[in-house]
């Protein structure tokens, strides 16, 4: 039977973001590409931020996915799509949630920073909070402190 | 369009400006891992520097793909004299005043470049500095804080804040250090100059200067920090570079 790209969709949604395990790098929004031609699947991946140490793991996560499947692949980065965290799916919004990271708002295309100092509390859902550092444990946190619940928490920064 | 020889040339040596001064400052804010005022702020520096030392690998990348070696070549094989960084980021870390000042002022140069040259029809450059726009908010946001912060703080803040200032402002204009391609550069669309980049640079620091309630340094001579750009570096620079080329000098081949 003919491989389809929802087929190669369905297999990558099994791999998870390595630093936040409960989202899948398909709903993470970074898979821009699959192409599949007789011989190989091709899989185009884009950095959320360009430092970031994950990515390298990820491809050979992706590799690897592909491998057990029995598919012949060649997976590479690119920046010709560039990645905003728009293109993160609503389940992946829930899947950061349930991680304990506030999601990033959707924007329209130009974030205004002032959105980080009143995040949602990802464990109360107030308000009542303030952003005491737009950089954390990961290049896309930034964290925050709830006056609501009392209680630290970081945050999936919204980048256009 | 079709790129000559000399726009080649050109893209070159700005991509090496841009990569180097990514490289360098990136190193230097890492001098503050471990060794911040507070956690927040080591946190801070380390995570621009992981964003500097990202982008520059993507551009060297670009100029891997024109022709040049590898990026690990190009960043742990030359000397100094090899290097393109202009000298406002070889200086060392100071006090955190002159880190943060310097990072104010460096930040900003980036964000109107990234600005620049997102729109440039060289497209891999365009591409990059698309995506670099969105990270470097976060930096120039930073930046922002504190400035305002330590100069509404109190007498030795806002005095140690405005020394950093008279002596880093000046020093800036190293980062726009003109070059022969600039006129074709921005006759052909790939970036439209460094005198341009100065020119919105300025309106915005000043603004920033004075809204946090500093005094805009005189500048006498703007080409007095040039050199940079063509290998002229200060003494501070190789000291870096053998810190930087350590393992890699030991053993170009380790892995980790």
């Amino acid at each position: 039977m003919k491989t389809k790209e929802s087929d190669i969709t369905s297999l990558l949604e099994e791999v998870m973001d390595p630093e936040i395990p409960t989202i899948s790098i398909v709903d993470l929004g970074i898979v821009t590409g699959i192409k599949l031609s007789e011989e190989l699947v091709e899989v185009t991946l884009t950095p959320t931020f360009s430092g970031c140490p994950a990515l390298k793991i990820m491809e050979e996560m992706v590799a690897e996915k592909l491998n057990n499947a029995g598919y012949k692949n060649k997976v590479r980065t690119s920046f010709e799509t560039q990645w905003t965290t728009n293109m993160i799916s609503e389940k992946g919004l829930v899947a950061l949630k349930k991680h304990g990271l506030a999601p990033p708002p959707r924007h329209d295309g130009y974030v205004e920073l002032d959105v980080l100092s009143d995040t949602p509390c990802p464990l109360c859902d107030s308000r009542n909070t303030t952003m005491q550092t737009p950089f954390g444990p990961t290049l896309c946190r930034s964290m925050h402190y709830c006056k609501n619940c009392l209680n630290g928490f970081e945050a999936f920064k919204p980048v256009s | 369009m079709e790129l000559t020889e000399r726009h080649v040339e050109g893209l070159k040596h700005l991509l090496y400006n841009m990569a180097d001064d990514l490289l360098i400052l990136g190193h230097r804010n890492s001098e503050w891992t471990g060794m911040g005022p507070i956690l927040e702020e080591d946190i801070a520096f380390s995570s621009m520097a992981q964003d500097k030392i990202g982008q520059s690998l993507a551009l060297y990348n670009i100029l891997h793909e024109m022709g040049e070696q590898e990026p690990d070549v190009v960043a742990f094989t030359r000397n100094s004299t090899n290097f393109h960084c202009a000298k406002l980021v070889e200086l060392p870390i100071g006090e955190y005043d002159f880190s943060l000042v310097r990072h104010f002022l460096y930040d900003y140069a980036d964000a109107v470049k990234f600005d620049m040259l997102s729109k440039s029809i060289f497209e891999p450059l365009a591409q990059v500095c698309r995506k670099f726009r969105g990270e470097l908010k976060y930096h120039t946001m930073h930046a922002n804080i504190w400035i305002k912060d330590l100069t509404n703080g109190n007498e030795e803040s806002k005095k140690r804040m405005q020394d950093s200032l008279n002596l880093a402002y000046p020093i800036a204009y190293s980062l726009f250090e003109t070059n022969e391609y600039e006129a074709e550069l921005k006759e052909a669309g790939i970036f439209a100059g460094e005198s341009e980049q100065k020119k919105i640079w300025k309106k915005e620091v000043d603004a920033v200067i004075l809204e946090s309630g500093l005094t805009i340094p005189m500048v006498k001579n703007e080409e007095d920090h040039h050199g940079g750009r063509v290998g002229n570096h200060t003494e501070h620079l190789q000291p870096l570079l053998d810190e930087m080329t350590e393992v890699f000098q030991i053993d170009p081949t380790a892995d980790w």
